[in-house]
């Protein structure tokens, strides 16, 4: 019984995925399932339509300067948190992890009024802004992990044998944060490059990121081209998922504290 | 303060600039045809209020509460195998079918429930596209994976040893259930389902595609408003509404979570 329930519930949270490849190797520019055929038009539609390449470029842009920005501030925070002579520790955590937690309409209306105060509605700057802001907490909270794990033993240690506290931090203390800095860069990286909502209110058709553009085709044309795009993104979500649990052991980051 | 917390601070404090900027354009007059805004005012609160909105208002919250139920329901026993599992290629391909939607971003996930939907795969007896059905279903697809990961956890804390007590004590395996398993995961029930609740209360892709402009949430109200009206005081009057709604809720998630610590 309850297996049966598990396997109908794993194929409701699949079939979209299923559905979305199936509909990409359709021949036709009207949709059906199953496909009458194979063909691989809409996968040359998305790489030769312009406006994607423009859009994939600035995805990737806006996510290497973000994700380049977020990752040290997260990380020195991070130490702050957990070593710091620091007062309201728990008010400064929330702080960090605040972002998260303010709907995306709230947040992208907010970008947008203060790009136009400020001059910046064709700059991609507050596009990058808000994107260090959103991957914040993902790298606080995956570094924190890691800094708590961390014996502070082993650095005076390296101290105690002549190493200057640079040389200690980059020989003892950054290799021993590696699990945290990957898991952070990975969930920042991903959160950055799915980003919709905020993004949408910031970005113009030079500036838009990928899934903005994703989300314009989708309005305006139905053929399965989106569809292709999507696999696309699933391939290569499912190939990121399934590595992050064969080296990091997803149930261990997940379920145990 | 530590001097390791100054770049962290400064993207923090742009942050908290946009969410100032927002707070007090919901305080200025809108000025039809005009992207300047007038003298200050409570007109964007009182508007809020307004016959053409409250149904946006009321359809959300009802949603909402809907997509928080039946995604407890349906996320309950994906969560319950996989904190119970003893294989763990099992639950590898749990957790790796339940992450992976996580990861593909909203707009492949909503754009895969317009083709489902839309009568490409099965003729749906009754209109599902454009239609709050359609809308629900795909409210509920999108907070599975976290419900299932916030029941998981709280299910991976119960020591099986109370159900297999209860069980040689002569309970039946629903009578485990309802005596033993559900009241022990009762924390992760009530934190996952005002966590979807908030959620649900701010979501944008899923009604704007799925109800294809016949559907309004709150948080499509907030983009007609601004980015096809111009009318950013009005919107952002409803952008703050819905970031009440989450706060308060989620402050009731961190009060119910800090008594149960104590």
């Amino acid at each position: 019984m309850l297996r049966l329930a598990v396997v109908l519930l794993l194929a409701f949270m699949t079939l979209p995925t299923v559905v979305v490849v199936a509909v990409s190797f359709n021949p036709t520019a009207i949709l059906s399932f199953p496909p009458a055929g194979l063909s691989l038009r809409w996968y040359a539609n998305v790489l030769t339509y312009p406006q994607f390449q423009r859009a994939a470029l600035n995805s990737v842009l806006v996510t290497g300067m973000a994700v380049a920005l977020a990752l040290p501030a997260g990380t020195l925070a991070a130490l702050a948190l957990e070593r710091g002579r620091l007062r309201g520790r728990h008010v400064w955590a929330a702080l960090f992890l605040s972002p998260l937690v303010v709907p995306g309409v709230a947040a992208g209306l907010g970008f947008l009024i203060l790009a136009a105060a400020l001059g910046l509605l064709r700059s991609r700057a507050v596009l990058v802004a808000a994107h260090v802001a959103l991957v914040l907490p993902f790298v606080v909270r995956s570094v924190w992990v890691s800094v708590r794990n961390l014996d502070p033993a082993l650095e005076r240690a390296a101290a105690s044998l002549g190493a200057t506290p640079w040389r200690a931090f980059r020989r003892v203390t950054l290799p021993l944060l590696r699990p945290g800095l990957f898991a952070g860069l990975l969930f920042a990286v991903v959160v950055s490059l799915n980003e919709f909502v905020v993004s949408l209110f910031i970005s113009n058709r030079v500036t838009e990121i990928l899934p903005v553009a994703m989300f314009t085709y989708v309005v305006n044309y139905t053929d399965p081209t989106i569809a292709a795009l999507s696999s696309l993104f699933i391939a290569a979500t499912f190939v990121v998922v399934w590595l992050a649990d064969r080296y990091l052991d997803l149930g261990r980051v997940f379920l145990r504290r | 303060m530590s001097f390791r917390l100054l770049p962290a601070v400064a993207v923090l404090a742009v942050f908290a600039a946009a969410l100032a900027a927002l707070f007090r354009w919901s305080l200025l007059e809108f000025v039809p045809g005009s992207l300047q805004p007038g003298g200050l005012t409570l007109a964007n609160f009182r508007a809020v209020l307004a016959p053409q909105y409250v149904g946006a208002i009321r359809d959300t919250v009802v949603l909402s509460a809907l997509t928080t139920v039946l995604t407890l329901v349906c996320a309950y026993p994906v969560a319950y195998a996989l904190a119970r599992t003893p294989s763990r290629r099992v639950r590898s391909l749990i957790l790796v079918l339940t992450l992976a939607p996580f990861f593909t971003g909203a707009i492949v996930r909503t754009y895969a429930w317009v083709l489902v939907l839309g009568n490409t795969v099965v003729t749906w007896p009754v209109p599902m596209l454009f239609t709050e059905r359609g809308v629900l279903v795909g409210l509920v697809h999108f907070s599975m994976p976290t419900m299932i990961l916030i029941l998981a956890a709280a299910l991976s804390h119960i020591d099986p040893v109370y159900e297999r007590a209860a069980a040689s004590l002569g309970a039946s395996p629903a009578r485990v259930f309802r005596r033993v398993t559900l009241p022990l995961s009762m924390p992760g029930i009530v934190s996952g389902g005002l966590i979807v609740f908030a959620w649900t209360l701010s979501a944008f892709p899923t009604p704007e595609l799925l109800g294809g402009g016949r559907v309004k949430m709150i948080a499509n109200v907030v983009k007609d408003l601004g980015l096809d009206s111009f009318n950013w005081p009005g919107a952002a009057a409803f952008a703050l509404l819905a970031l009440a709604l989450t706060l308060a809720l989620l402050t009731l998630v961190g009060r119910l979570s800090s008594d149960r610590a104590a």
